[in-house]
Parts: C-alpha cells; structure tokens; sequence
C-alpha cells in the first residue's frame, strides 16, 4: 500500500492518494468505500460494476462475518480469497468487521478473550485468533485489527476497558498475522476525550500502516464528535490514511473530512436504496437547486429534502425525466422516474438495483466535489455552502408546516 | 398482419426460422422469459439484450392492475416505459384471473372476476382484452380464450373450445392496431384429437398472423402433451409461427421442437433461480444442497456466461436464498442457458446437425443418472427414487445404447407413435420434471 496525503484546506481536511495491492489504480481520497454484502454490492451485479465511475468505485469494504455461514475459511482459501472469489480483479479490499448494517458491534457480551457481534447468524464472539483466520483466508488488501466498540453513553470504566482491550487485540491480531494485507489500527474510546487521546497513542506506537477509527455513529450527538475526532486525528502522523467506520449522511462525512478522515463507507447508500430514495442534490457545489415550480407544501409532503427525493411518491406516476437530469450514470441514461416509482410499488427488484447504481454514482461525485474543493483551497466554504442549503430547506419545511 | 416468418432449415418435422417483428428479427426455435411487471426479476435490459433474450413476455392481467395500461399508452407503450428495445408479447389476462382468483367466472361475455382491488365484480371481455393489449403495446398480442385445465373432461372441454372459437371473431374485430402487432388465436381442445381439430381449422380458417397451443402444461401426463403438441403442429399452417404456452423445461422444449413448435414461454428459468436451483446440461443443480459449500466448481464448466466465468458452486451457495445477488446472478445463468439452447436448436438444424445435437443433449442427462444409479454421491436428482428406479430398470436390464438409439429414431422419424420408446420417455420426462 503507498499514501501520500497532498494537499490541505482550511486546517486538517486533507486530498490524498491511496494505492492499494490488487487494485492497479490510484485512487484519490478522500474516498468512499463500496459496503459489500458478502464481497459484492447489495443489489449492483459485477458485470454492472464497471458502469461506475473509474476507478473511484475501486475500493471495496468486506465484513468477514459475512461468510461465517455458508462457505469455510478453507474453501475461500481454496478458491484464492476474495478477488478470486468475487470474480473481481482490479479492485482492492479493505476488511472491517462492522457492517454497520446487518453486523453491529454488540458491547454487553464483548470480554476480555474476544468482540461480540450481533449478525445475521446469532451473536457472535470473535477472538483475534479467529478472526485472523478469516482474515488470512480471505487475503484483503488491508484490515482493521479487532476493536472493542462501545456506544456513547457508557461508563467511563467500560470506556477505559474498551481502549485496554482494543490495544491487547491490536498487539495479538499483527503478531498472529500471516498475511501480507496492510494493517489498519483499530482506534477506540468512546465519547471520551481523554481515552480517544490515548488510544491514537497507543496504536501510533505500533507499526501499522494506517488508521481505522471505530465506535462512530454509535449514538453519540454531531455537536460532541468533531472534538471526538479531532482528538484522535491530532495524534496521528500526516504520512498514513485514516478509514472510519458510522459516518454516512453527506454533512457526517464533510464533518469527518473537516476533522481530516480519508477513507469512509457507503452503509448510507444502502440505506438511501432499500428506503426508495434517490440523492439530487447538486454536483456543481455552487448554485442553488430549489426547483421553483414545486411548491413549499408540496415539498414537505412528498418525502423529499434539499438532498435527495423519494421514488415512492405518487407524484413521480408520471414522470418521464430521469432522476437528475445530465446525469451520466445507467439508471439515468436508461429509466424514468415514472418506471422506477412502478417498480417500487410492485416490490420489484430492479427498483434496488437502478437506485443503488444512481446513488452509488452520485455520491462518488459528491465525493469527487470534495476533492476538488480540498485541492483548491475553498473545502470550508463548499461545506458552509452545503450546509447552508441544508439549513434553508429546515427554514422551508418550516415555513409551510 | 405485421410479422414475416421465413423458414431457414428443416430437419424433418423440425424448423429454424427467422421471424420479423416490428421491434426486432427473431431467431426461432426461441425461449421467452416472463417479466410479468415489466422487469424480469433482477436483470437490466442491458444484461438480457446481452444474454441473448429476443422476446420478453408481459403479463397484461398484472400491467392493467399497476401501472395500468393507461398510464402506459401515456408515456409511450411498454417497450418505452421499460426501455426495452426488443421485441414483446403479452398474453391476454384470461389465464392469469382464472389461475390467481378463485373467484374468476367464465360466461359467454367474458371472464368474470372479482377486483382485488376492491373486491367488486368485474368482466374480462374478448374485446377489453384486445383494447388493453393494443394500449400496451407488444408486437405480439394473444387473444382471450377459455382456458380449461386438461384434466378436465367432459362437456366443458368442448364447450370452452368452441366458446374460444367464437371469441377470436370478436378479437379481431376489437383488434385496432393490426399493422403494429400481431394477433395470434389459441387452440384449445384439451387431449381430445376430434376438439384440437376443429380448433385448428377453425382458426386455420381466420388466417391470424401465428397460432398458439394452449391448455397444456397444467398436469397432463407427458404422453398426452406430445401427443397434442404433434397433432397441432402437424395440422397448422407451414409459414406461421407456433407458440406452446407455458413450456419451459429444456427438455419440452427441444421435444416441441423436434415436433416442429418455435416459440416458448415459462416462468421456471427465472423461478427456480430464486429457490436456488441452477439449469445445467445433466439436468438442475441444487446450490443450496450441503455439498455445494465445498466445491470449487463453476455452476456448469461448460457455460461461458458471466457468472460461470467468475464464480464458484461455494460462493453461490453462500448467497442463494439468502442474498438479493443470489437470484440474480442465478437468474442470469438460467436465462443464458435457456438462449443457448435456443439458438443450438436454431443452429443444429440450419446445419442438418439436429439428431446429433439431441443425442447429445439426452445423453449428458443420461450420463448424470447413470452416476446416480451407481451410487456415486451424486448431487444432481437427488430425490428421484421412483425415476431411479425406472430407470435402473432399463439401464441394467436392457441395452443402453439400444435405448439411446431408440431415441434417435423418435426424433428422425417423428411420427407419433411410432417407437416402443415413447411410453417410457414419457414416464422419463414426467418424472424429471415433477422433481422440479
Ligand atoms: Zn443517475
Ligand atoms: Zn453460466
């Protein structure tokens, strides 16, 4: 793995380049990492892959619980791990064992000898040993050591615990290691200042090539975690990426950027799909894109906000422009709005796979905004900007309530 | 009449065709997958034009409930709204009421239902049914017939084909868009030779652009059905198409065709994918079957679809029935091979290679039973005793060869019935398809 960070705006967001072993590209950060369900997006088919912007739809995020049911660790090693399984093979695999969709970390039951989770499969505790297994089998191109993840609201001690644990594990995981993927640190701590403080340095003391921050989107409030995440990113030297796991919504993720995170999941875009919304806002990051002829009621009714529109809605029966207009991606070049809103209502299933390649596109292009705007000089101003937006649409909603 | 059908080779009762429709030129023999809402399930257009699909089946019975055909004419038929560039065809919603409502009723004026909607009475006429299907829009338009399930016998059969025969008079007449698509009227009869026959006639007589054969597929024994499906090809017109209904197992379809049929349609391909079953050459392959987990095997090495290029038995048995992607790709390999056996039909007897494709095709299921018999941990029929049975009786008590050569002469000479063989092809198939 090589990463140069390259470029800074406004303090610590920062633009980047991140090459990854199987993946032939580099690819630009800050970036999104495609959640996987078993190595593969949810509903978008392989061969449908390449229908996404290259090479920023490259890296792709596997959670190894997904394969304790149904395949062995020696079958997968069999069949060569996960670019040879998955039939993928210019793209690169970070491994995180939150999903955080279907396998959540669950803290009541982690101990001393192993991470529980919640999965589709029952409870689960994983060891380190074990969970190098998975790990050796499925060969990703980096990984995140086992982390002990607590929500915000626990106590002080279980935090202390929690840091004490992720740090043994982080030691046990790299000397069980038989893999030549790239080791991520896990960096826990809670909604605890001082113990985000101490777990960046602890792991910074180890030889890791990066940082994969943990115990986000974990209940704790927007206003505490740029302090959370400062206090983390502070402590880590300029030279390694930073992945994070529980930050998904557009303003999480400049948050994240703002506090200087390179590498983010797309559990949001899931979520956005099985929800039958589509992402609208603006790629362009500067004008404003309230469409005139919609009504404020109309707007408060119909599920959409200032970012995204819901396909669900009968006002789309219709409608024969595709979701945004210009954009390049298959659903749009290809379907109507009217076609997906039918789709959803007979419950078909190409309504999941047309919006999670629009959505997939367009927030890879919200992304790609990012950059730009880091590399220019102008991140702090883009974010306002967007924010802003976000702030006159409330006042809308407001308004005509 | 807005269809050309030009016969390109012939193997006895056998043909490859090509048939022009006003969306796109077909080659025949050809399966047609069933996209009932206006997708077929889990696959783009992108990925069905690839895989080779030249026709997709609409269910207008469905479509008239939502989207409503309706808003379809509004925004420009079907082909527009699913952004399908190929051809279409869409049945006539009898069947659809009478097999999903218990409450359909058949009169002379049409098939009475009752609304799911909201439950109030409603009529199905010839006429409706004409005048929603012209609004959808499909290259092929089926009429309105009265469907009878044919292990029903008695006075209803006759009543229904004679009930079908004065229908199609009132579906060509409700019919407004004969120069865009084509109408094809549906023989009805049951097994009875003497109804199929003035069936036949009766709709030879109308002169309809292609005919199909109904009423099968519903339980008949698989001696009955050939036994129809020959007697109806051999009775209809040379230059139309022909269209079973509801046949879709690989090996119906090469029999039909054999008999001289072209054009199919089946929910199975694309069903089966979600419970996880695979069609393959030796016959299905269950991936949610225990052994699957193990084997590094691509679902068939012979297929060069996307997924057997790329995946294994394991990986696949990991997702299927559990994972969105599971039927999908599945699904995408099941629509594969129905298209390779369509255009290996097509191909075969364009190059007089016919009876040799068939051989083949018989001998590989042959070849998998035979490892079943020998008590080879074998994952294909797993639960077919009774078949086993059978056919250990002929494997091991009769000439092998003899049987398969047996088979040949069933396909070269065509004629019904002929061959000692057919009662227990019969019995064979019965049983194959029943472990579906
Ligand atoms: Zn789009
Ligand atoms: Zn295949």
């Amino acid at each position: 793995m090589k990463f140069a960070a390259q470029a800074w705006s406004n303090g610590r967001a920062r633009a980047g380049v991140l090459q990854l072993g199987s993946c032939p590209y580099a690819i630009e950060t800050p970036a999104l990492l495609l959640s996987t369900r078993k190595g593969l997006p949810t509903f978008v088919s392989p061969d449908l892959l390449p229908s996404l912007p290259s090479p920023d739809s490259h890296l792709l995020q596997i959670s190894p619980l997904h394969f304790v049911e149904g395949l062995s660790s020696k079958t997968i090693s069999n069949i060569g791990g996960l670019p040879k399984m998955l039939g993928l093979h210019e793209y690169g695999f970070a491994a995180v064992l939150r999903d955080s969709v279907v396998c959540l970390p669950e803290c009541d039951s982690t101990n001393k000898t192993g991470a529980s989770f919640e999965t589709p499969c029952g409870r689960l505790l994983i060891k380190p040993v074990e969970y190098m297994e998975m790990i050796s089998s499925l060969k990703p191109d980096l990984w995140a050591t086992l982390a002990d993840e607590v929500p915000a609201w626990v106590s002080e001690k279980r935090n202390r615990t929690s840091v004490d644990r992720t740090v043994k594990w982080l030691d046990d995981c790299m000397r069980l290691s038989m893999t030549g993927g790239d080791v991520f640190g896990a960096i826990v701590g809670g909604s605890s200042i001082e113990e985000r403080q101490r777990c960046a340095q602890e792991v910074v003391r180890r030889s890791v090539s990066g940082f994969w921050i943990g115990g986000f989107g974990l209940g704790e409030s927007m206003d505490e975690r740029f302090t959370l995440l400062t206090a983390v990113t502070d402590n880590l030297p300029a030279e390694k990426p930073r992945q994070i796991c529980g930050l998904g919504l557009p303003e999480e993720v400049l948050q994240g950027i703002a506090a200087g995170i390179d590498l983010f999941d797309s559990t949001y875009i899931y979520h956005l799909t099985i929800g039958g919304f589509a992402l609208t806002f603006p790629l362009d990051g500067i004008k404003r894109h309230v469409s005139k002829h919609v009504s404020h009621s109309q707007l408060s009714d119909i599920g959409r906000d200032h970012t995204k529109i819901n396909l669900k809605a009968t006002i789309y029966r219709k409608d024969t422009s595709p979701i945004v207009d210009g954009c390049n991606c298959y659903t749009c070049q290809n379907h109507t709005k009217a076609y997906i809103n039918h789709l959803l209502n007979v419950h078909e299933m190409l309504a999941q796979i047309l919006l999670e390649i629009h959505n997939t596109h367009h927030y890879l292009g919200f992304f790609r905004m990012i950059r730009e705007a880091i590399h220019e000089g102008r991140f702090e101003q883009f974010r306002q900007k967007f924010i802003e937006r976000s702030c006159d649409h409330i006042l809308t909603a407001a308004l005509s309530a | 009449m807005a269809l050309r059908f030009e016969i390109l080779g012939r193997f006895n009762r056998a043909r490859a065709a090509q048939l022009t429709l006003p969306h796109f030129v077909c080659q025949t023999p050809l399966f047609m997958p069933v996209g009932t809402q206006g997708t077929i399930k889990g696959l783009t257009t992108n990925q069905l034009e690839e895989i080779g699909c030249q026709i997709i089946l609409g269910n207008t019975y469905h479509l008239e409930l939502r989207p409503t055909s309706e808003l379809i004419d509004e925004l420009g038929g079907l082909h527009k709204f699913m952004n399908w560039p190929r051809a279409l065809l869409t049945d006539s919603g009898g069947f659809q009421m009478v097999s999903l409502l218990h409450l359909a009723d058949i009169t002379e004026e049409g098939v009475t239902f009752q609304s799911p909607v909201d439950g109030k009475p409603m009529l199905l006429t010839p006429e409706e049914s004409i005048q929603i299907q012209n609004r959808i829009g499909a290259d092929i338009i089926m009429a309105l017939d009265d469907v009878v399930r044919t292990t029903i016998t008695g006075p209803r059969v006759e009543e229904a084909m004679y009930r079908t025969l004065r229908w199609i008079d009132r579906c060509i007449a409700a019919h407004k868009r004969p120069n865009e698509q084509n109408l094809f009227g549906i023989v009805q009869g049951g097994l009875d030779p003497v109804l199929r026959d003035i069936c036949v006639k009766g709709l030879v007589d109308r002169n309809l652009p292609g005919y199909a054969i109904g009423g099968l597929s519903g339980g008949e024994d698989k001696d009955s059905f050939w036994r129809v499906v020959a007697q109806c090809t051999a009775a209809l017109p040379e230059d139309k198409p022909r269209y079973v209904m509801g046949v879709g197992y690989p090996l119906d379809i090469v029999v039909c065709s054999a008999l001289g049929a072209d054009m199919y349609d089946c929910v199975y391909p694309t069903r089966t994918a979600r419970f996880g079953t695979a069609l393959v050459p030796e016959g299905v392959l269950k991936l949610k079957h225990k052994a699957m987990a193990d084997d590094v095997r691509p679902i068939d090495p012979t297929c060069r679809c996307m997924v057997c290029k790329n995946y294994t038995r394991a990986y696949i048995h990991c997702l299927v029935t559990k994972d969105a992607m599971g039927s999908q790709l599945l699904s995408y390999h099941n629509l594969y091979y129905m298209m390779k056996l369509s255009r290996d039909l097509h191909s075969s007897i364009i190059q007089g290679q016919f009876p040799e494709f068939v051989r083949k095709f018989l001998r590989k299921m042959v070849l998998v039973l035979e490892m079943a018999l020998t008590f080879v941990p074998c994952i294909f029929f797993i639960n077919f005793s009774l078949f086993c049975f059978v056919f250990c009786f002929f494997f091991f008590f009769t000439n092998h060869e003899l049987f398969l050569v047996n088979l040949d002469h069933f396909f070269t000479n065509a004629e019904l019935p002929t061959s000692n063989c057919i009662p227990f092809l019969a019995s064979w198939s019965f049983h194959v398809t029943k472990s579906h």
